[in-house]
C-alpha cells in the first residue's frame, strides 16, 4: 500500500485524462465522417443504401458497446491484424459513434422539408449538389444541439476502453485504486473529472437548443 | 489465413448462457421497477417539490447523467465497502442500475408531466379531490402515456448498459461469455454470439413493451 496525497492522485488521473480526451475526438471525427459516408448512401437514388443505413443502426445500437469493443479486440487479430487496446478503442467507438450520429443526422434531414428537394431538383441540381448546397447547410443548423448531446455519450463511453486495457481515466482509477486502497477518493475524483468534462457540453446543447427553438 | 471460424465448440454452454440471459433479464426488471417507481417520485419533486428538494433532485440528475455508468458501479462496488457498507456484487448492480436508470427516468417523467394540460390539474381540484390523488389518477396516467415510447427505450438502453456489471463479477450474459471464451478460446465466435443474444432480448423486449403499452394505455397515447 502506498499512501499518496489527494494531490498526487489528481495529478495522475489528469495525465490519463488526455487519452480519454484523445480517444474521444479519434471517434468524434471518425464517426462524423462514418456517418456522413451513410447518410450519403441512405438518401442517393438507387435505395439500396437506405436498408444497409437501419440494418447498420439496428445492429449497433441493439448490441451493448462492451460487447462490440471485444468484437473488434478478438475479430481483428483473426484477419491478422495486430490490435492495440487504442486500435481496437478507437475502431468500436468510431464504428458505435457513427451509428448514432447517423441516426440524429438523419433526422435533422427528414426534417427539411420535401419542397427544398423539389425546388433544387427543378433548378437542375444533381444529389450532390442539392446535399452540399440546400440540404446540408439547413439540417447542419438544427443539428448542432443534438450532436453535442452525443457528444457526452461518446466522453462516458470511452470508460469501456479500460476494459480492454486502454490507459485512460477509468483505467487510471482502477490502478491507483489498487495502489492506494481509497476507492471513495479516487472514484470521487475520477466521476468528478468526467463531470467537468461532460456538463459544460450538456449545459452547451441545452443552450443551443433553446436557442434554436426561440428563433423558430 | 489459417483461422477457421467454429462455432461447435459453444454447444455445451446452452444451460449456462440461459442462466446469464435469465440474470440479465431479471436486472434489467428490477432496476426498470424500481427505477420508474423511484423516477415519479422525483419529477413530481422537481416539478411540485420545495426549493432545496427541487436542487437535491436536479443535482443528482446532472450527476448521474454526466458520469459513466462504469465509474458509478465501481464506486459503489469497491467504495460503499470502505465507508462501511457491504453488499454481494448482484446487490451493488441492481443498486448501480436503479441510480442510473431512475436519473435518465426523472427527466423523462418531468417532460410528460410538463405535456399535460394544467386544466386537466384544475379540473380535478374543481372536483374536490385532493392534490395527491389528483397527481395520481388524472396527471400521472396521462404523463406516463406521453412519454412511455421514451422509457421503453430507456429501459432498453439500461439492459444494454448491464453488460459492464460483469466487470464486477456478476454473472450475467457478458460474464457468461467471458468465462466460454476462456475455456473454448473460441472468443470471436463466443463474443459474436452474445452481441446477437442481446440483440434478440431488445428487440424481443421493445415488442413486448410496447404491445403491453398500446394495452396499459389504450386511448390515451397521442
Amino acid at each position: 500500500m502506498i499512501s499518496l496525497s489527494v494531490v498526487d492522485i489528481l495529478g495522475f488521473l489528469l495525465a490519463a485524462t488526455r487519452w480519454t480526451l484523445l480517444l474521444s475526438v479519434i471517434a468524434f471525427v471518425g464517426g462524423g465522417i462514418g456517418a456522413l459516408l451513410l447518410l450519403l448512401l441512405r438518401y442517393a437514388r438507387p435505395a439500396v443504401g437506405a436498408r444497409f443505413m437501419s440494418l447498420y443502426v439496428e445492429l449497433l445500437q441493439g448490441t451493448p458497446l462492451l460487447l462490440q469493443l471485444f468484437l473488434v479486440f478478438f475479430g481483428l487479430p483473426l484477419l491478422g491484424i495486430d490490435v492495440s487496446p487504442l486500435l481496437a478503442a478507437g475502431v468500436a467507438l468510431t464504428l458505435y459513434a457513427s451509428a448514432f450520429l447517423a441516426e440524429i443526422w438523419r433526422g435533422c434531414v427528414d426534417a427539411i422539408g420535401r419542397g427544398q428537394w423539389d425546388a433544387s431538383a427543378s433548378l437542375g441540381m444533381k444529389f450532390f449538389l442539392q446535399m452540399r448546397y440546400v440540404i446540408l447547410p439547413q439540417a447542419l443548423r438544427i443539428a448542432v444541439p443534438p450532436t453535442v448531446g452525443f457528444l457526452v455519450q461518446l466522453v462516458k463511453s470511452t470508460a469501456l476502453a479500460s476494459i480492454v486495457g486502454f490507459n485512460e481515466l477509468t483505467k487510471a482509477g482502477q490502478i491507483v485504486t489498487n495502489a492506494t486502497f481509497q476507492p471513495v477518493v479516487v472514484y470521487g475524483l475520477v466521476a468528478v473529472i468526467y463531470f467537468c468534462m461532460c456538463f459544460p457540453l450538456t449545459y452547451c446543447a441545452r443552450m443551443l437548443e433553446r436557442k434554436l427553438s426561440i428563433s423558430r | 489465413m489459417g483461422y477457421q471460424l467454429d462455432f461447435s465448440a459453444l454447444a455445451g454452454y446452452l444451460g449456462l448462457f440461459l442462466h446469464g440471459a435469465g440474470v440479465t433479464l431479471g436486472l434489467t426488471a428490477i432496476a426498470a421497477t424500481l427505477g420508474i417507481a423511484l423516477s415519479i417520485g422525483g419529477a413530481a419533486t422537481a416539478r411540485w417539490g420545495l426549493q432545496w428538494a427541487r436542487a437535491l433532485v436536479t443535482a443528482y440528475v446532472e450527476l448521474i447523467r454526466n458520469t459513466p455508468f462504469l465509474v458509478q458501479l465501481f464506486f459503489i462496488f469497491f467504495g460503499l465497502p470502505a465507508l462501511g457498507i457491504r453488499m454481494t456484487a448482484m446487490e451493488a448492480a441492481i443498486l448501480a442500475m436503479t441510480i442510473n436508470l431512475t436519473a435518465y427516468a426523472i427527466e423523462i417523467v418531468r417532460a410528460g408531466i410538463e405535456a399535460v394540460s394544467p386544466g386537466q390539474r384544475e379540473a380535478g381540484i374543481a372536483l374536490g379531490l385532493k392534490p395527491a390523488k389528483v397527481f395520481i389518477y388524472v396527471v400521472l396516467p396521462q404523463a406516463l402515456a406521453n412519454v412511455y415510447p421514451a422509457l421503453v427505450s430507456q429501459i432498453i438502453i439500461t439492459m444494454l448498459e448491464s453488460a459492464v456489471v460483469s466487470q464486477v463479477a456478476v454473472m450475467d450474459l457478458t460474464h457468461v461469455a467471458d468465462y466460454i471464451q476462456s475455456r473454448t478460446y473460441r472468443a470471436f465466435e463466443t463474443y459474436f454470439i452474445i452481441a446477437l443474444a442481446y440483440l434478440a432480448m431488445a428487440v424481443g423486449l421493445r415488442w413486448l413493451m410496447t404491445r403491453a403499452g398500446s394495452r396499459l394505455f389504450a386511448g390515451r397515447q397521442r
